[in-house]
């Protein structure tokens, strides 16, 4: 048992660790957010969305929503995908 | 404070008291310091330092599908240890291997005797050779470019140098009766897409560099199994090329008698045409406009000084770094300390093959006070040098633009 301190120590010291996921991943509120994450984050994070930020204008959003579903299969309603466009742009876009 | 070598050291010790069965990983929410400045808001925001288990504290990029880059401390050796390697996946359905259950097909419509085997006989059946080799994600520094380009925004260490051991693919080629008509070979992986719909990842390489005797299927990695988050059981090394073709998890082996048309071929992982000094070539799928990433292109890295380091006036710094080809070799690195006015040779580390890293060192004296402007620059034994301006292209490839570190002289 005696080394067990030896172990403890570290996250003593570091208290801001914890368990993570990407549930802590936060995207901007707005409106089009519901549809961001009920339909992007079926295939992957959320943290895509802030990573390729704020380098994208319109039209590269508008371009990267089209690939996931046209190459990559996503089942995105067609009428959803203006209202995430919309939501990338004004939070995620530069 | 501590140093930031200490804090990654005891934060790999809060992983083992987490146990590598969880599949919870152990974070930190705190900024990230020396991430290169030329990354975008949103990926240095986003980034935080993560161990998955297994692994030491990397620096996230996407939780799902899992992309951690290695941080810079740990290419102060030229060996990147295996709780440290990089993670770099395309698709999210990763399932954990189960070695005893786990085969290997190696056949194709180019076959004539197509087989499976069992780890142990991948092991035994064939004749184990050792190799260093570096892997190097196509899209390292990605995150660099300007101006951005979207996709995983990688920094300095979507890369890592190891060494591998596995049995040569020329030797399972040829106990499958591999034919003369075979084009290309093709890999698969165990892992997944999430919806059906999605392209599944497969890469294919030309027949030639299938038959290469440094071309290995892999089983050890630094002298122990390979990482989970590596590609455990086994994975394909292909020294040279960057590390798309190093299938993780790799289940399938196929040779073919026409080039595969699978996206992640055909559409992904494209250089434009020209642009790039690239001798080895993928004649089979090259379009007018494009081919598919290669070889890697001739780079280095300063992994000391960092950046913003205080050092004295009139006291020996050592310049330290890594450089690295795609296997004709480092012929030597150039440092310069005035910002690029004048360079001086630095001295090469031990040689661990041509396809590792390699290591090299630079002592010199700062004279004046003030901001002083550390470059390296690497050039290989085929006369291959890094830019000094970025060669731009859609996806953000082949990033090898001269590293410039601003350090305080006091």
């Amino acid at each position: 048992m005696k080394h067990n301190i030896w172990f403890v120590l570290p996250v003593a010291l570091f208290a801001t660790y914890a368990s993570a996921d990407e549930s802590y991943v936060r995207l901007k509120e707005g409106p089009g957010k519901d549809k961001v994450l009920a339909n992007c984050v079926v295939c992957h994070s959320a943290d895509y969305v802030q990573m390729n930020s704020p380098f994208l204008d319109r039209k590269g959003w508008e371009g990267e929503v089209t690939k996931m579903v046209k190459v990559f299969g996503a089942s995105i309603r067609e009428e959803d995908v203006p209202q995430i466009v919309e939501y990338l742009t004004k939070y995620y876009a530069n | 404070m501590p140093s930031r070598r200490e804090f990654l050291k005891k934060s790999a010790g809060s992983v083992l008291l987490a146990g590598s069965s969880s599949l919870a990983a152990t974070f930190s929410q705190a900024a990230i310091p020396g991430l290169p400045a030329e990354l975008s808001e949103g990926a240095r925001e986003s980034a935080v330092l993560e161990a998955l288990p297994g692994k030491f504290p990397l620096i996230k990029k996407s939780y799902r599908p899992p992309n951690y880059e290695t941080p810079v401390e740990y290419f102060a050796e030229p060996i990147t240890p295996n709780k440290a390697f990089f993670v770099r996946y395309h698709l999210a359905s990763i399932p954990e291997v189960d070695a005893a259950q786990w085969r290997l097909k190696v056949g194709g419509e180019s076959s004539a005797t197509p087989f499976e085997l069992s780890l142990e006989e991948l092991k035994k059946s064939f004749e184990p050779v050792e190799l260093t080799a570096l892997c190097l994600c196509s899209g390292n520094r990605r995150g660099m470019f300007q101006p951005h380009v979207a996709g995983v925004e990688w920094g300095l260490g979507a890369m890592g140098n190891a060494l591998w051991k596995g049995a040569r693919l020329k030797d399972l080629l040829a106990k499958s009766g591999i034919k003369k008509e075979a084009v290309e070979v093709t890999f698969n992986g165990a892992d997944a897409a999430v919806v059906a719909k999605t392209p599944d990842f497969v890469k294919s390489i030309p027949v030639a560099k299938a038959l290469d005797e440094n071309t290995l299927i892999a089983y050890e990695m630094n002298g122990a199994p390979i990482p989970h988050w590596n590609g455990f059981p086994a994975r394909v090394i292909v020294p040279g090329w960057t590390g798309t073709y190093w299938m993780k998890h790799v289940t399938d082996i196929d040779a073919v008698s026409t080039p595969f048309q699978g996206f992640w071929m055909k559409s992904a992982y494209r250089i434009p045409k020209g642009k790039f000094p690239i001798v080895d070539r993928f004649i089979s799928q090259e379009t007018d406009a494009n081919t598919p990433i290669t070889e890697m292109v001739v780079a280095s890295l300063i992994t000391s000084p960092a950046s913003g380091q205080q050092v004295r006036r009139g006291q020996t710094l050592e310049v330290v770094g890594l450089a690295w080809d795609a296997g004709y070799g480092i012929n030597g690195v150039e440092v310069s300390v005035d910002g690029g006015e004048t360079w001086r040779s630095a001295k090469l580390g031990k040689d661990h093959g041509r396809f590792s890293f390699r290591q090299w060192n630079l002592k010199m004296v700062p004279e004046t006070k003030g901001t002083m402007s550390v470059l390296a620059k690497a050039t290989n034994r085929i006369g291959a040098t890094q830019t000094f301006e970025l060669i731009h292209n859609p996806a953000g490839y082949h990033h090898n633009v001269v590293q410039r570190v601003d350090i305080d002289v006091v």
